[in-house]
């Protein structure tokens, strides 16, 4: 079964009980994406599938026929970072460092959200959600643990790569 | 090279200010970031692609609360696409080992003493296969019966667990005091969750292991890991290069560990096992519940004359810990009439054990609550009474106090967050739906020290590697010590290399009780010194004259390269610290100012944190970044132990009614505000040869207690029960 994960293509023809997270991790040795709960409440397995950003812990590996799954190895390496990544360092938007990829992955495709217009549990207007407030940025983030206690950090991380962009 | 250095009294030297590099305490990036923000860190369990045969192993855990396996029924699974084996075996664990112990803990896994133990290891081709196989094993018990899981059950007896400290006549001190209080705390059960589920790959080579973990302390980690299995601890290698959290949970090895390695001996094939979340809370280890009896006794000036501090706390059988919750009792406040008292019951629950800050996380939140309860009684501004109760000297060991900035830390803590000293009384602000208030709270966390070594090479090039066992579990080990090898070379940081979590290096202090940075900083410090002098001795000059600085030596008007100097040779020394007679010579700690602005709804009780500042002295600061971070990680766990962390155990057979992350609620990102924290410029001699003292623990220890007592001003509901859920805030709400 094909299916293209970081613009290369693979072929799935494991275990049909194999979560996408697994085949990422264990097959694909894309290590990058982490298991902290497998059952989806923790957020450190998210990866984009299509552009849109899933718990990959909750979906399995045969769902993903022709999709496109990006991870965090395909943003940047360790010598050129995404900027992203890059100011995750600089804010130091991470202690242990292990939920900081599924972090990343999640604040690009919210980034890519809150531009289409996609409204959150904390806009005031549902239509027009409008700016992209530290309040919005929490809210959104909020399927993302760090038990380390970064997330002030990571908001600020995140608020620099959105006025860089602006 | 080894050279040892033993604390035992201040060093008053303070070298690393004499330095003249100026990296230390700067800033600075962690050297590792781009490796974890990139996917390319490397954790315990992401080894087993690099390890060809290895097979997976799931743990089997117990259902009932205490007896006997009976059965474990093997054709039950084994025709099983892809299973291998199933194994019980006596060197197995039971239970994870206490932090230091050195030593197996409990092992015996067919023998049951909690819901949740693991008694076997399910071993298959893969995962899904192993986990599909551990699920469908036939198991069969005897089981005995009423066993005893709740402290609260009337069976449950409480014995001292230490000597207690009695001085005077405390309730002499009550009747006699001008405003006094006496008030019952409780907190609930907390787990440590870090977001890296244990794991451990395990592969022998003949005799000699090499297990693949999450460890925070390798130096004991080897030894327990040795004598569960019968093996001399020079056997065993660990590498636990990056760890995905511990917060006290990797101390000690746990059942995972064992198993693997149990397994891989005999089936002759690399075995990884992985904790599920859910094994994760139900057979590592959890902070106890406790209850606790404040007594507080002031005169008509507020300054204290008695004090009493008593807790409850439980634990497994054969267990030698008790949640150390009196610690800070001890020395934070005055009272010459003294009670305090710990007492412990066995229960037939998960292991307790240190869940970050053990003590002062629970402690100093129900002191500082009953701190707020005295303030208000005797109509002191609750800043105002914490300055007027800082003890001369500690009130029963009669020693002094090392460096202390409390008062400087409430101060500027207050100034920062802009504390209004005017009248307090509840319910006097609200914005709509939600009443708004405020509440503060002192922080305070023992120092702890512990022995470490560190080998410090200044290669022939003029670069340098720092190597130790020492782990970084996202504390900033990798920064702090690179900084420190750094400032006293006179390198640029990226010039030093530092390599940690592998017991191939000399043996680190670990991680945990705050001490990690000190301790294994000061064995860095030691081996720097070392190499100053062969530096010196090279370029014929005192030590003292020499100044190391961007790469090269100077001294008087010579200025060489270092590489240069050292003619292409490496110069190599190992530093073993040592704490002394100095943690006996005086009473240190760390401490703080917590400051908090909350909302409450008015009709749901959802409390929100609108505003929440901490001031911290904690000695030297080695990396303001890391140590920023580690103070608002510490704020964080105060959160969710203030508001919504709470393990619910079944008071029948004790199982854990919400073990993973969607039930037992950590705070996430919307739940936090961003959070200010100030560092007080402090150097303690007596703290360590760095004059720092400890930075991971303190911001959680008293945090809670600032938010019970803001709850309480914005609302007027003071529930004094931990966590404090909308359920305990509604019936006391006021009208609106």
């Amino acid at each position: 079964m094909p299916l293209t994960i970081n613009g290369t293509d693979h072929d799935f023809t494991g275990d049909p009980r194999t979560t996408l997270l697994d085949f990422l991790r264990e097959d694909c040795g894309l290590t990058g994406t982490k298991k902290g709960c497998d059952h989806g409440q923790c957020g450190a397995c998210t990866v984009l599938v299509n552009g849109q950003r899933i718990n990959s812990c909750l979906t399995l590996a045969v769902m993903h026929e022709g999709d496109e799954v990006t991870t965090i190895e395909d943003f940047g390496t360790a010598e050129e970072l995404h900027p992203l990544q890059a100011a995750f360092v600089r804010h130091d938007g991470y202690q242990c460092g292990y939920c900081t990829p599924g972090q990343i992955c999640s604040a690009k495709a919210m980034l890519d959200e809150a531009a289409s217009g996609w409204a959150s549990f904390v806009s005031e207007d549902l239509s027009a959600p409008g700016r992209l407030t530290p309040e919005e940025i929490r809210e959104r983030m909020s399927g993302n643990l760090c038990r380390c206690g970064a997330y002030s950090n990571i908001v600020d991380a995140i608020t620099e790569v959105l006025e860089a962009g602006r | 090279m080894t050279r040892s250095l033993t604390m035992d009294e201040p060093d008053e030297r303070n070298r690393l200010d004499a330095m003249a590099q100026g990296v230390i305490g700067k800033p600075l990036d962690r050297p590792e970031g781009p490796l974890k923000v990139s996917g390319s860190a490397t954790y315990a369990a992401e080894y087993r692609y690099k390890i060809p045969g290895c097979v997976e192993g799931v743990l089997v855990t117990a259902t009932i609360a205490r007896g006997e396996v009976t059965l474990l029924d093997e054709s039950s699974v084994r025709d099983l696409p892809g299973f291998i084996a199933v194994i019980s075996d006596e060197r197995m664990i039971a239970r994870p080992a206490q932090g230091g112990a050195g030593e197996s803990p409990v092992r015996k896994v067919r023998e049951v003493q909690y819901y949740g133990q693991p008694i076997a290891l399910v071993v298959a081709e893969t995962f899904e296969q192993a986990r599909h196989a551990a699920k469908h094993l036939k198991v069969e018990y005897r089981e005995e019966p009423d066993a005893l899981v709740d402290p609260a059950d009337e069976r449950a007896t409480f014995e001292p667990f230490e000597d207690p400290t009695i001085q005077g006549d405390l309730e002499g001190s009550m009747r006699q005091a001008a405003h006094a209080v006496d008030v019952i705390y409780t907190t609930e059960g907390h787990n440590s969750a870090a977001m890296e589920p244990h794991a451990s790959i395990a592969q022998w080579d003949g005799e000699t292991l090499t297990l693949y973990s999450s460890l925070q302390m390798l130096r004991f980690n080897r030894k327990e890991l040795a004598d569960a299995l019968g093996i001399e601890p020079e056997k065993v290698h660990l590498l636990s290069p990056y760890v995905g959290g511990g917060f006290g949970s990797k101390l000690g090895i746990s059942p995972e560990g064992v198993a693997a390695a149990v397994a891989a001996i005999r089936l002759g094939r690399p075995v990884r096992v992985v904790m599920l979340r859910q094994q994760v809370f139900q057979c590592v280890m959890r902070r106890s519940e406790t209850r606790q009896r404040l007594r507080l006794a002031a005169d008509a000036e507020g300054r204290l004359i008695g004090f009493g501090h008593e807790a409850w706390v439980s634990n497994l059988p054969e267990e030698e810990f008790a949640e150390p919750v009196l610690q800070a009792s001890e020395f934070l406040y005055p009272g010459e009439n003294r009670v305090l008292d710990l007492q412990l019951a066995r229960v037939h629950r998960v292991t307790a054990g240190s869940v970050r800050a053990p003590g002062e996380a629970v402690g100093m939140q129900a002191l500082e609550a009953a701190m707020d309860e005295l303030a208000e009684a005797s109509g002191i501004d609750p800043v105002e009474l914490r300055l007027r109760n800082i003890p001369e000297r500690h009130p029963s060991e009669d020693i002094p106090y090392s460096s202390r900035k409390l008062e400087e830390c409430l101060r500027s803590g207050a100034e920062r967050f802009g504390w209004d000293k005017g009248p307090r009384r509840p319910c006097q602000r609200r914005e709509g739906e939600w009443w708004i208030g405020s509440g503060m709270a002192t922080a305070t966390r023992v120092h702890n020290l512990n022995e470490a070594h560190a080998r410090v090479t200044l290669r022939g090039d003029g670069t340098a590697e720092v190597a130790s066992d020492m782990t970084d579990i996202g504390t900033g080990t990798y920064a702090v010590l690179g900084q420190i090898a750094a400032e006293m070379l006179g390198l640029d940081p990226a010039a030093v290399d530092v390599k940690l979590g592998d017991t191939a290096f000399p043996p680190g202090s670990g991680s945990g009780g705050s001490w990690g940075a000190s301790s294994t900083g000061s064995a860095v410090f030691e081996a720097c010194e070392g190499i100053r002098e062969e530096l010196a001795r090279k370029l014929g000059c005192a030590e003292a004259g020499l100044t190391l600085k961007d790469g090269h030596a100077v001294s008087g008007n010579r200025k060489v390269p270092l590489a240069d100097l050292l003619e292409g040779r490496d110069v190599e020394e190992i530093g073993h610290f040592k704490p002394g007679k100095i943690a006996e010579a005086f009473a240190a700690a760390m401490y703080g100012a917590f400051f908090t602005e909350v909302a409450v709804n008015a009709y749901s009780g959802e409390v929100r944190i609108r505003r929440f500042t901490g001031a911290f002295s904690l000695g030297r600061v080695l990396n303001e970044k890391t140590a920023t971070s580690q103070c608002m990680g510490g704020m964080v766990w105060g959160i969710g132990s203030a508001l919504t962390e709470d393990l619910v155990f079944d008071p029948r057979d004790g199982h854990i009614v919400n073990p993973d992350l969607a039930e037992y609620h950590l705070p996430v990102n919307l739940d936090v505000p961003h959070l200010d924290v100030l560092l007080v410029e402090e150097r303690d001699p007596a703290g360590s040869p760095l004059q720092s003292k400890g930075v991971g623990e303190l911001g959680i220890c008293g945090a809670a207690g600032a938010i019970a007592n803001a709850i309480y001003n914005a609302c007027g509901v003071r529930p004094r029960s931990f966590p404090i859920t909308p359920d305990k805030l509604l019936p006391g709400l006021p009208e609106v």
